[in-house]
């Protein structure tokens, strides 16, 4: 009996452990970020067509301080290397994640609390290996895994840009994980895992525009570490590449070329739009951390490389991601039955004036809700956070749409946000005011 | 119909107000007291006639309307109409026939008679110049008929006056005002003359149409903002966002760069940018990049600033009103007879929010200024103002405007210094408009208050009570001579005096001040006491097991004239009947309240329903009030469903918080008002009354802030402490 | 240089186009009826008509309005219901201060043109967007019926 139970117990544990590493191999096997292209993709050195790196051809013979904010622009340092209303880069950004916060460092020239006494190789370490100068590890809420694919001149080329910065003296401060999270070590084994470490690797079959937009979008934009799904590990889930994610709170939205949950029936003028100015007609506005990409990054380089990036998001496969797919195209027409008695009154007292009750947008195309993806989430996430702190490039002293988290209750905002949703969207959504909370305390 | 000032010019040019006074030929018709007049924009110059003024508040023309100067300035609360009606009440004249002239700033003659300086506010307009202007139109009457008597040598009783035309009967013969009016401003004005016996009024009582109101509804009432100069520029502004935080360092190329800015002026605690529309001008200001030195107030925080308050309420005060031996009575503790109740009641700092933002304009030149602006104290403007520039307050005149909402936020001169310390440094006339943010952020707040309260109540009678109120004082500030023994004698209005019989009574004060810019907010004082005070009474009827209506009434056996108020209200309002069910919350409750301060006798019964999440939505208010004699009850009406709105939206979502100094509030999605979809349906009842008039602006927001409150308490069985109303404290869990 | 036709006449704007249409209006053509407020579409003081539909002038771009006919409180009065809702607002005595009641008469009279007959769920969809401080709601829901019943 006893040698039975024993037996079995070894067996269950020899299945659990190949099942485990079968699930670890899964998710530590995957393919690289762009696989998918095929092709046999060759060192930097070895490409033969217009280098993918750099700053675009029309900025070739800029002074090295243009071309270095531009790499800076492309690698979209600022937006979270600098706190609310605080100095650019120097740090200090809250990210609320599910181990804990954690504050970005100060990327500024001061020797004493940024990077003043960084030297390059030290600084190479840091982008391409998540390893500080003092080797302790940076948790991969840095990019490193896909700053990695940079190159070696073009960290440089954003290190010389910080360096040009005033420097900024404040403190980094500390994390506050709990454990096991707060064993910096073992993302040692993590990099091990995760981080190839290696260098962008061009793919000739693929056109020059493909391929630069391939360094933009995986390398510098880094675009995949909110938009790809997470495995339990934390790294990213490449067979589901652009399936959606989350950021802070906020839906980041399928990306890929399905055309019902991602941009697979987006136009490359509605994607170009969208990139460059944050707005694509009928689509939406970009808003949350995807309103700092645009405002920080992506509205600064050219044209050239928005197309290079429109390019190469159009050669993702669709894919479906773990987010709520929409019920259908959102209706042409706003539903006009819809129960919902206090969000018909938030809705007509702050919302018709800019967006209509046709949705068409009274005044601005911005304001258009017809067609667009926020109100055609059923989970309607997206569209709460917007209620909830305001969406779109305003002025410094506000943002073009309001936010009404302040002085609107939980239950206002859920129900504001399931009244939209049923009015403009496939399906309504059906959000609690416990999940406003929630969406509260997420950002 | 009022006259804004820009119709006003006609080349005459400046006349000493003592010449005006005395009038005769010498005054031309139009410039009544030597308000110099901006150029008319759109319509043709009108011909003035020349005439007479009367007195300070009549000048009749030769032809055409008759002048009558508005000693209060009007807001919204109907107050031109009720001063003119005061005047062509005596003086015998249509409303039709009349202008309506801002006053300018002059304290001798436009002086308020309670305050003493010029000032709007308070809701006193009708109790302090009802008189003084009825005095006006008759002696200006009694000089116009004593020509006309002897021109044709009958005796002035003899003559009747009707429409501005003096007749004598008898004799057929009929002369206009306009005709004696330059013999008749030659006249030493009688100092005797009878007032009207109220049986023969004929517009004082009516519900008379206002006179402001055919401009308002066609667009072409200029308001401050609407001013326009030849050559003016547009200025927009940015204080700092840490209150009395200084400026370290702008870069004025960034706006300098932009199409249609002029100029940048840098002051110590703003930068402003000057351009050819405000647009140009808010454009130029959003491309500069300021720091600030945060100052003193960097770490002042909404929690603290409430734990101070609290913690000062505790310290010592001055005692306001003491009947018999309260304190000892209540320090007997919860082993003296009958219940012993205490309760606090806090009240948070609120912005005016009118919909008119601040703004003035501003014309330095030549050793003068001039300005142009809606303000509540034209008197403090021009001091402000010269004091800016370091010239004589004559040297500044202040072209007053029909306010686009006042409510105790144009009671300061605070933005016209603002404006003229830019103007200052800018050629040509400029006009300085605050953003809503920066009319939001840089307010004066109406203060935070804390009302401590202690009752002893033995056989529902209260035996004891003491009311100790904590603040600021604005009084000391706005009006030091009424600031007396260290008493605010506007922040314990309402504690001091309560319509009811509470035994041995304690009220004190405690002046308590934060940094924080604090000055009148609509209701004032008794917004805080009274709310108090009626919350409280719910609080004790509550405890001591009785219906709050009868535990009113059971204190109000001496005050027959409120219990007809309380009376009415909870009649009306069907006091005693089920609540009605909501689709708006399952949770319903009714509360009253009743008050009397300005003057003015209001009860209010409100209705309310709850959601499970703790919103609240009013669902009906009644109104009973006693106001004493009424000038136009159609405009008391409005005063009172108004002030019960502005009310509402104080008492479910007013709130200014502060976080590092900084006020987290800025706009109309933040700073929430309550919208027409919100609004219940408002029932006045008006008492007829003989009483002296009381003031009728303030009560209606006073009174409906503790009817709501009440009737939450009602609906859920929470009293709520801390306004506004918090939704979390009052959900329940489904 | 953009043309815009507001009450009927035609304005060269020299003001670039994306400046708001209520501050062209206001600052450039002197047509100070309409009101600012609140800059974001949350108080309804700065309504026009374009095309006979109550919009935010504040939220417009003067560049975006095109061949479209402009509407103000200073015209409004030349079509028979913005007449009607002026005269109901006189009967009634709607008005306190005033300031916000120019868009609050636009919207009323948007809402007249578009439906006759409003009830009180119409007239709050058509009117919440507009604030008034004073508070003269109770007002306003009464003179729109009682413009549309004259």
């Amino acid at each position: 009996m006893k040698r039975k139970t024993l037996l079995t117990l070894v067996a269950l544990v020899a299945v659990a452990g190949v099942a485990v590493l079968g699930v670890v191999g899964r998710m530590v096997l995957q393919p690289g970020p762009y696989a998918f292209a095929g092709g046999r993709p060759v060192a930097l050195s070895a490409y033969r067509g217009p280098s993918p790196t750099g700053v675009p051809a029309e900025l070739a013979l800029a002074d090295t301080v243009t071309r270095g904010a531009y790499v800076a622009s492309m690698a979209d340092c600022q937006a979270c290397h600098t706190a609310p209303g605080g100095q650019p880069f120097a740090g200090g950004r809250a990210f609320v994640l599910p181990f804990g916060t954690i504050y970005t460092p100060n990327l500024t020239p001061d020797p004493e609390t940024g990077i003043g006494n960084w030297t390059d190789a030290q600084f190479l370490n840091a982008v391409h290996r998540g390893i500080a100068p003092d080797g302790s590890r940076y948790y991969p809420a840095f990019p490193y895994p896909s700053y990695t694919l940079l190159s070696d001149e073009d960290v440089l080329a954003i290190k010389a840009h910080l360096f040009t910065l005033k420097p900024v003296k404040q403190a980094n401060k500390p994390n506050n994980f709990g454990f096991p999270y707060n064993q910096r070590w073992l993302m040692a084994i993590w990099s091990v895992l995760f981080n190839p470490n290696e260098r962008f690797r061009p793919v000739p079959e693929r056109s020059p525009e493909w391929n630069r937009g391939a360094y933009l979008v995986e390398a510098a934009g880094h675009c995949g570490e909110c938009h790809t799904p997470r495995n339990l590990m934390q790294a990213l889930d490449q067979r589901r590449k652009f399936g959606g994610g989350v950021a802070e709170g906020w839906t980041a939205y399928n990306i890929s070329s399905d055309t019902v949950s991602g941009v697979g029936d987006w136009s490359a003028a509605d994607l170009a739009a969208y990139l460059s100015t944050g707005h694509a007609r009928g689509r939406g506005v970009a808003s949350g951390p995807m309103a700092e990409a645009v405002e920080l990054s992506l509205s600064r380089l050219t044209k050239s490389d928005i197309g290079a990036i429109v390019t190469y998001l159009r050669s993702v496969p669709a894919v479906k991601g773990d987010l709520p797919v929409p019920a259908g195209p959102a209706p042409s027409t706003p539903q006009t039955v819809i129960d919902n008695p206090v969000g018909k009154r938030i809705f007509e007292g702050n919302c018709a004036s800019c967006h209509a009750w046709t949705g068409a947008g009274a005044a601005r195309e911005e304001a258009q809700l017809t067609g667009v993806r926020t109100v055609n989430d059923p989970s309607g996430a997206n569209a709460a956070l917007m209620i909830l702190h305001g969406s779109g490039a305003g002025t410094p002293y506000r943002p073009a749409m309001p936010g009404f988290g302040k002085a609107y209750s939980n239950d206002e905002i859920a129900a504001v946000t399931n009244y939209v949703t049923a009015r403009f969207g496939a399906r309504a959504s059906k959000l609690t005011a416990g999940d406003i909370g929630r969406l509260r305390d997420a950002n | 119909m009022p006259l804004d000032p820009e119709e006003r010019r006609d080349g005459a040019g400046r006349l000493s107000r003592r010449s005006l006074l005395r009038g005769g030929a010498a005054a031309l018709g139009g410039l009544v007291l030597g308000i110099s007049l901006p150029a008319k924009r759109a319509r043709a110059d009108k011909p003035r006639a020349v005439g007479a003024a009367m007195n300070a508040f009549v000048h009749i023309p030769t032809q055409g309307s008759v002048s009558l100067i508005m000693p209060a300035v009007e807001m919204g609360q109907g107050v031109y109409t009720s001063q003119a009606m005061c005047m062509a009440e005596e003086l015998d004249i249509g409303l039709d026939q009349i202008e309506a002239i801002h006053a300018p700033p002059d304290r001798e003659h436009y002086g308020h008679p309670i305050f003493y300086v010029q000032a709007t506010g308070g809701s006193t307009t009708t109790m302090a110049w009802t008189e003084p202007l009825r005095k006006a139109g008759a002696t200006a009457r009694a000089m116009l008929v004593s020509v006309a008597a002897a021109e044709w040598n009958v005796p002035a009783a003899e003559l009747v006056t009707e429409r501005g035309v003096i007749t004598h009967t008898a004799s057929g013969r009929a002369l206009s005002y306009g005709e004696v009016a330059d013999r008749a401003g030659r006249l030493q004005p009688p100092t005797d003359v009878a007032l009207k016996s109220p049986d023969r009024f004929r517009l004082i009582g009516t519900r008379a149409r206002r006179i402001d109101t055919p401009d308002k509804v066609v667009g072409r009432t200029v308001y401050g903002i609407d001013v326009i100069r030849p050559g003016m520029t547009f200025a927009a502004l940015m204080a700092s966002p840490v209150l009395g935080g200084k400026l370290d360092h702008v870069d004025e190329a960034p706006a300098l760069a932009m199409p249609g800015v002029r100029q940048v002026v840098v002051l110590e605690d703003i930068v402003a940018v000057v351009g050819d529309t405000t647009w140009a001008a808010e454009q130029g200001l959003c491309a500069l990049h300021m720091t600030w030195s945060p100052g003193a107030n960097a770490s002042l925080d909404q929690a603290r600033l409430w734990a101070d308050t609290e913690t000062a309420s505790t310290g010592p005060g001055v005692t306001v009103r003491k009947e018999g031996d309260a304190a000892g009575k209540l320090a007997a503790g919860k082993r003296g007879a009958g219940t012993l109740i205490e309760a606090s009641y806090e009240l948070p700092f609120l912005a005016h929010a009118s919909m008119e933002v601040q703004n003035c304009t501003v014309h330095v030149h030549d050793g003068v200024c001039e300005i142009w602006v809606g303000t509540q104290v034209p008197g403090y403007a021009q001091a402000g103002a010269a004091q800016v520039l370091g010239i004589a307050p004559e040297k500044v005149t202040v072209n007053n405007h029909l306010i686009g909402g006042g409510f105790g936020g144009r009671l300061e001169a605070a933005p016209v210094v603002t404006a003229t310390r830019i103007a200052q440094k800018v050629a040509g006339p400029v006009k300085v408009i605050w953003s809503r943010e920066q009319d939001i952020r840089q307010d004066m707040f109406r203060p935070l208050y804390h009302n401590r309260l202690t009752a002893r109540v033995e056989n529902g009678r209260v035996t004891a009570w003491h009311h100790r109120v904590t603040g600021p004082s604005i009084l000391a500030r706005w009006l030091p001579p009424a600031f007396k023994d260290g008493i605010d004698s506007d922040a314990i209005d309402g504690a001091a005096e309560p319509p009811y019989a509470l035994g041995e009574m304690l009220v004190d004060y405690v002046r308590h001040e934060n940094g924080v810019p604090f000055s009148f907010w609509r209701g004032v004082g008794p917004n805080s006491t009274v709310f108090s005070v009626e919350s409280f009474l719910d609080l004790l009827a509550r405890k001591t097991g009785t219906d709050p209506v009868t535990f009113r009434r059971g204190l109000l056996e001496r005050n027959p004239r409120a219990l007809a108020v309380l009376n009415a209200a909870a009649a009306k309002a069907g006091w005693g009947s089920p609540v009605p069910q909501s689709p708006f919350g399952r949770r319903t409750g009714r509360g009253v309240a009743l008050m009397h301060a300005f003057g003015s006798l209001l009860a209010c019964v409100a209705e309310v329903a709850v959601t499970d999440g703790g919103d609240v939505r009013v669902t009906k208010v009644v109104v009973a009030a006693d106001v004493g004699r009424v000038i136009n009850p159609d405009t008391v009406v409005a005063q009172i469903q108004g002030g019960v709105v502005f009310g509402i939206a104080a008492v479910l979502h007013n709130r200014i918080t502060l976080a590092g100094g900084r006020v987290e509030q800025s706009n109309f999605n933040d700073y929430r008002l309550l919208r027409i979809n919100e609004t219940p349906a408002i029932e006045v009842e008006l008492l007829s009354s003989t009483q002296s008039s009381g003031g009728i602006g303030e009560p209606g927001t006073v009174i409906v802030q503790p009817a709501v409150a009440n009737a939450v308490f009602a609906a859920t069985g929470t009293q709520l402490t801390r306004m506004p109303l918090d939704a979390s404290l009052i959900a329940r869990s489904v | 240089m953009t043309a815009i036709t507001v009450n009927g006449k035609i304005y060269e704007v020299a003001s670039e186009a994306r400046t708001p249409l209520l501050w062209v209006l206001r600052d450039e053509l002197g047509l100070t009826g309409t009101k600012f407020g609140c800059g974001i579409a949350q108080c309804g003081v700065c309504t026009v008509h374009v095309d006979g539909v109550a919009v935010r002038s504040c939220q417009m771009p003067v560049g975006t309005v095109g061949q479209r006919a402009v509407t103000t409180i200073e015209g409004v009065g030349s079509t028979t219901v913005g007449a009607r809702v002026q005269k109901a607002w006189l009967d009634l005595e709607v008005v306190q201060c005033g300031y916000c009641q120019p868009g609050q008469i636009m919207a009323a009279a948007a809402l007249l043109a578009a439906n006759p007959d409003p009830d009180d769920n119409a007239i709050d969809a058509a009117m919440s967007g507009n604030l008034c401080r004073c508070g003269t709601y109770v007002r306003i829901r009464e003179g729109i019926k009682h413009a549309a019943r004259s």
